[in-house]
């Protein structure tokens, strides 16, 4: 064999090497195909197993950690929530509509794959700036494609983030999480036990769409990359809808020994994963599988990425039965193999062997690297910022006005009123607030869920960056009142090749590590999505932290908006605002610099706790943690769903200056409304958790009315909430009217 | 009151609705399977929102053809009870149980949002127990743009089976009301004898307070008052 061929796959030649070793022979096409797609970075995390190690993946309410198709979380009652998220950055570059539909479909399918209903969807997409056309293009094109897939097939999307910014322009981020509630009892796993056992492909017809998907997702995207378009799979939702009927009915029906879906890597890789976990083995013959189109060659079945399809492994009497349910759902189940004792995947056609090798080579043996680290030098130059060097902006309701209407502080309801966020009717929290809340029919209990990230804290301190997207997430759980359960974690970088890159990487993950382990929030699995990078550089490092939490009881829920008039308004927590990092040092002043906002975790959990508690005891009638935009559009964001008005008064006690402790970024904050008469209560628990909360003045009128006063200055925002709102809630859909 | 909720191969409401009739309600509902022609004798036929066979065709075009809605027809030219929703009333028209058609948005976009409703005839098996003020019921469909030539409509009007319309909180009807640039505001009509009526919001997602509203309530209410009383 030629070493053009391999290349040609991604395949190393020193990877080439150890296939050979493997196998004793040189492989066929077939077998090089095969291994290709599963040592491609997407399947193996060759460059990146050995730094995931740092997560901490268990305690007492782990049910399955990472390492089968997503992890469960014990909710109590016999119940449990499953959840994962992951990335369709290349495709949605290049085929934005597709591109997110289909990644909606792969995670859905990980989640119901596990035995449970998916009852929720969220996402974190980052684009360009939308001035630019061909942005505008695939950020429409990935919200329709997105709500095309989730709202046909019945799964409300409950919440997300979108960020714009110029590093995302090449390649945008696409992530989507998927969470099922489940009975405990169901659990399934992607696993192909019992020697004889009958292996069942269902679904779709495989065709020749996404061959090569992992390979294409495992490179940085270039001038050819739109050639690869094909690599793109379709998505058919109505045919995954009937799929989750379907599989759930026969799990329902316990007759399942292992399911696993079809995704990445297509049939190679749910063949020999499920045989490498049960220590097993597994031949089909490929003649068997249902096709879209004639004359496909071997290796094309093997890697299709043919969406809508699983592998269902049965004893052998229940074939029938599982012919009968798929039937009455119109889909099509084909037997194409048995499980075997050789721990071999052997594919046959017509009978004929066109390639054999050990299971557990192509699941659980991708060398595994370990990438060179350097610190990049733009590190220290960003942190040098000091405020003094940043002008001081004339207007504040200019700026003010100027930061709301930033898409990234904007109202986003151009994007959620394009999702079915109500399907299902349990969405509780709808989109809009810190998290979404769901209820869990027949019992009190609710979940709480949220996805966060901040490319650019990442960018400028990827360990602080990492600690802070937990923390964040954490935080909006919290502020609706829910304990925070457990962590899905979708890393987004540039090219680990590279030295600087890696080191974004390892950091950002030490980071969240850091932070998982302090809140007690493991990380039950998630995915790896490198080389987002084009010819202009890699995009900002962008942890993605999806987080699961727990009401006891759904009535002690919260949300961030005021309630009514006289309420007062609290500061809660403490910590030193920043310009650094911020959207406000980005929007107003185009600068990227500076140290995003620290971050003492004692005090974080200390703050997290007083709130969770103050919430479950019924003190609080709203709750906003500060993020993006700081203090003042915090307290603006309670004003918009209620047009309920604010006064408050912040006197700037130090020198600090009057736009950053408006504007500035800060952690372990909160503004809190609270009812007149639970003053004191709410100063009395605070002053026994140790943080520290003041009032800062109360829901009054129609207008937005803030005030700094210091030594000699008084600053002022005065504005009428209705204008206010107008321009929040437009600014987007402006934007996209260009 | 026994309700039966139509499932068909993408309905994905249908559990929306039968936990309506169950929960909220508190009454007995059943499931009724596409290719089956039996109602189980139900008193009131939902059809439930959702993508039946994926819409790839027309919304509810295929769905029209199956052997469940052949024994709906009969069902409603007898007399009985049927509520489509959304998907349900795209089913409806398609079926030829309803006049019109339902077109894509005007915004060319999926829409879900809460919106108003005014009723227009309260005298109608699904609206007698509504008040002189609107209801408010989510939308969630990117077909809902209604649409029928002049002289259906003008139909229509005359004999009040213009059930719904978009309206402001306070009940104006306005453009900026309407969430999918139908005809009239038109959000929900019914058929002559008033038995069978479809309309796009979801009162099912609009049964209970923690749900942001209960005024979908008063519609089921409102069958259960027809049944009782005739």
């Amino acid at each position: 064999m030629k070493p053009e061929i391999w290349h040609q796959l991604g395949v190393k030649d020193q990877e080439f090497e150890m296939i050979v070793n493997i196998l004793g022979r040189e492989p066929n096409y077939v077998e090089l195909s095969m291994y290709s797609v599963m040592w491609s970075e997407h399947c193996s995390y060759k460059n990146s197993k050995n730094t995931l190690k740092l997560f901490p993946t268990e305690n007492e309410r782990i049910l399955l950690g990472p390492g089968e198709n997503a992890g469960i979380v014990d909710i109590g009652d016999g119940l449990a929530v499953v959840f994962k998220v992951e990335s369709h950055n290349h495709p949605s570059a290049i085929e934005p509509y597709q591109g997110a539909a289909t990644g909606v479909g792969g995670i859905i399918r990980d989640i119901f794959t596990m035995g449970a209903r998916p009852v929720a969807l969220l996402n974190s997409l980052r684009f360009g700036p939308l001035e630019d056309a061909k942005i505008r293009w695939l950020f429409g094109g990935v919200v329709s494609g997105i709500a095309g897939y989730g709202n046909c097939i019945g799964i409300p999307t409950v919440g997300g983030e979108v960020y714009f910014d110029g590093s995302y322009s090449g390649n945008p981020l696409v992530n989507v999480m998927c969470v099922g509630i489940m009975d405990q009892e169901k659990i399934s796993l992607g696993q192909a036990k019992g020697t004889g056992n009958s292996v069942i492909l269902v679904g779709a017809r495989t065709g020749r769409d996404g061959i090569h998907g992992v390979t294409f997702a495992s490179e940085e995207l270039g001038e050819e990359s739109e050639e690869k378009r094909p690599a793109v799979q379709v998505g058919d939702p109505f045919m995954e809808k009937l799929l989750i009927e379907a599989c759930l009915e026969l799990i329902d029906m316990g007759v399942i020994v292992g399911i696993q879906d079809l995704g990445g890597a297509g049939l190679t890789c749910a063949t020999s994963e499920m045989a490498s976990r049960a220590g097993t083995g597994m031949e089909i013959d490929i003649s068997l599988v249902p096709r879209r189109e004639e004359g496909m060659l071997p290796f094309e079945v093997m890697i299709s990425e043919s969406q809508e399809r699983m592998l269902l492994v049965v004893e052998k009497e229940s074939e029938e039965l599982v012919k009968k349910v798929f039937d009455r759902w119109e889909l099509s189940a084909t037997v194409i193999g048995r499980v075997t004792d050789d721990k071999m995947v052997r594919v046959k056609e017509k009978g004929e062997v066109v390639a054999e090798m050990p299971a557990k080579s192509l699941a659980d043996e991708a060398p595994v690297y370990c990438p060179e680290m350097k610190t990049p030098s733009y590190i220290e130059e960003v942190c040098r910022l000091t405020h003094s060097k940043i002008p001081e902006p004339a207007d504040p309701e200019e700026v003010f006005l100027k930061i709301i209407t930033s898409p990234n502080i904007a109202s986003k309801e151009w994007v959620y009123r394009q999702y079915d966020h109500m399907v299902r009717t349990c969405t509780v929290v709808l989109p809009g607030s810190d998290a979404a809340v769901l209820r869990i029919r027949g019992t009190k209990r609710g979940i709480a869920v949220t996805i966060d990230g901040n490319g650019r804290y990442a960018y400028l301190d990827p360990y602080l960056g990492g600690i802070t997207a937990v923390a964040e997430a954490a935080r909006n759980l919290v502020c609706t009142g829910a304990e925070p359960l457990a962590v899905t974690d979708c890393l987004n970088f540039g090219n680990p090749e590279k030295p600087e890159i890696f080191w974004q990487f390892y950091k950002a993950v030490e980071g969240m590590s850091k932070a998982c382990q302090e809140f007690n929030t493991p990380v039950v699995g998630g995915n790896v999505s490198f080389y987002n990078e084009t010819a202009k550089g890699a995009i900002f490092p962008t942890p993605v932290v999806g987080m699961v939490g727990l009401l006891e009881d759904l009535d002690q829920r919260c949300t961030i908006d005021y309630k009514e008039e006289g309420d007062h308004i609290l500061l809660a927590g403490q910590g030193e605002p920043t310009a650094g990092g911020s959207e406000y040092l980005s929007i107003i002043h185009d600068l990227l610099e500076g140290c995003p906002p620290e971050i003492d975790l004692e005090q974080e959990i200390k703050f997290q706790n007083f709130i969770l508690e103050a919430i479950r005891a019924g003190l609080v009638s709203s709750a906003h943690d500060l993020s993006q935009g700081g203090l003042a559009v915090a307290l603006a964001e309670g004003c918009f769903k209620n047009s309920l008005g604010v006064q408050v008064k912040l006197s700037a006690e130090r020198d600090i200056r009057w736009d950053i402790l408006l504007f500035g970024e800060v952690q372990s904050r909160a503004v809190l409304s609270i009812k007149p008469d639970k003053y004191i209560e709410i100063m009395e628990l605070a002053d026994k958790k140790g943080v520290p909360l003041k009032q800062i003045g109360e829901v009054k009128g129609k207008d937005f009315n803030l005030e700094v006063t210091g030594p000699e200055m008084r600053k002022a925002i005065n504005l009428p909430l209705e204008e206010i709102i107008e321009k929040w809630r437009g600014a987007i859909e402006c934007m996209m009217e260009l | 009151m026994k309700f039966g909720v139509v499932v068909f191969p993408g309905s994905n409401c249908d559990l929306d609705s039968y936990y309506m009739v169950k929960d909220v309600l508190k009454q007995p509902v059943e499931y009724l399977w596409h290719r089956d022609k039996d109602l189980k004798g139900v008193d009131c036929v939902i059809l439930p929102g959702g993508f039946t066979y994926g819409d790839y065709l027309r919304p509810g075009a295929i769905a029209g053809f199956s052997p469940l809605v052949e024994s709906v027809k009969e069902f409603a030219h007898k007399g009985g009870l049927v509520l489509g929703i959304c998907n349900g009333f795209q089913v409806l028209t398609e079926a030829g149980l309803l006049p019109g058609a339902l077109y894509l948005n005007i915004s060319l976009q999926f829409r879900c949002v809460f919106t108003y409703l005014k009723v227009e005839n309260n005298r109608t098996p699904f609206t007698n127990l509504t008040e002189d003020r609107a209801l408010k019921i989510p939308v969630a469909h990117g077909d809902g743009n209604y649409y029928a030539d002049p002289e259906t409509l003008t139909e229509l009007e005359k004999n009040g089976r213009i059930v719904f319309r978009y309206c402001n909180p306070e009940g104006e009807v306005t453009k900026e009301a309407n969430p999918n640039g139908s005809l009239d505001n038109i959000a929900g009509i019914c058929n002559e004898k008033g038995n069978v009526l479809g309309m796009m919001p979801h009162p099912e997602r609009a049964g209970e307070e923690l749900l942001g509203s209960d005024d979908g309530k008063i519609i089921f209410d409102s069958i259960l008052k027809f049944w009782g009383e005739n």
